[in-house]
């Protein structure tokens, strides 16, 4: 599924959708930025409550399809400007993580 | 293909800033047309190095070599050395300080990562005098 269609299921709020086209794989969750380039796969959505502008750094080094800012974070400005210029998908949503990653599984599944 | 040469240098003021360096380096490995992902396995490398620099050593530079088979990433620092390489090694170990973890770095994973992406991983470290990593990763034909 595209990241456009995951928005639309999820009625996610969208900050930035440089790249609506780009397919979901599966997802991963986690805040420890290392931990998420260790871990998450190609193609992932990550969901975080992290908002600085490394969030859009590791989400381009790992290839991520989208970064999703849960429980009602906020992306601070550097992270909206530096997630446009680097084709980085920067989407949110109220829903507490967990929450959020069940409803990510149903639409993967 | 010649072997490419690039060098860049990281500065070491603002960790906010970091993975500029690695940002630049990803564009023009996708520039050279090289395999998805060889690309993400060395940007993540490199951004791993990058940070660490920034945090522990007041910057550096990265040398990257992008050869037929294989791309070697060379990141030199005059910081502190590392005391101990394998406690460095270990996954959850790190001395990284308060404003580096609220930003979400210090997980002790950075150079467990270059480990796992790497095809190699190489430590040259003197305490008091700085660090010299260097990666090498296989390009797949």
């Amino acid at each position: 599924m595209t990241v456009k269609a995951l928005s639309d299921a999820l009625s996610l709020t969208v900050f930035t959708l440089p790249d609506p086209d780009r397919a979901v794989s599966g997802g991963y969750s986690g805040d420890l930025l290392s931990w998420v380039m260790g871990r998450a796969g190609e193609n992932h959505a990550w969901l975080t409550i992290m908002s600085n502008q490394n969030v859009a750094a590791v989400a381009l080094m790992a290839d991520l399809a989208c970064v999703i800012l849960t429980e009602g974070v906020t992306p601070d400005e550097d992270l909206l400007r530096r997630a446009g210029e680097q084709m980085i998908n920067l989407l949110g949503t109220a829903s507490p993580t967990f929450e959020a990653a069940l409803a990510l599984g149903e639409q993967l599944k | 293909m010649e072997t490419i040469k690039l060098v860049y240098p990281v500065d070491g003021g603002d960790l906010i800033e970091a993975g500029e360096a690695s940002s630049k380096m990803k564009l023009t490995l996708k520039r050279l047309g090289l395999p998805p992902d060889v690309i993400r396995r060395a940007s993540i490398c490199m951004y791993e190095g990058e940070i660490n620099m920034v945090i522990h050593a007041d910057g550096g530079e990265a040398q990257v070599e992008v050869g037929m088979d294989e791309i070697t990433i060379r990141m030199t620092d005059t910081g502190p050395g590392i005391p101990d390489v394998d406690q460095a090694m270990k996954e959850g170990f790190s001395t990284a300080g308060p404003t580096a973890r609220e930003l979400g770095f210090g997980a002790g994973m950075g150079l467990p990562n270059m480990k796992r992406y790497a095809d190699e991983l190489a430590i040259e470290t003197e305490v008091g005098r700085g660090t010299v990593v260097t990666m090498k990763l296989k390009i797949p034909s």
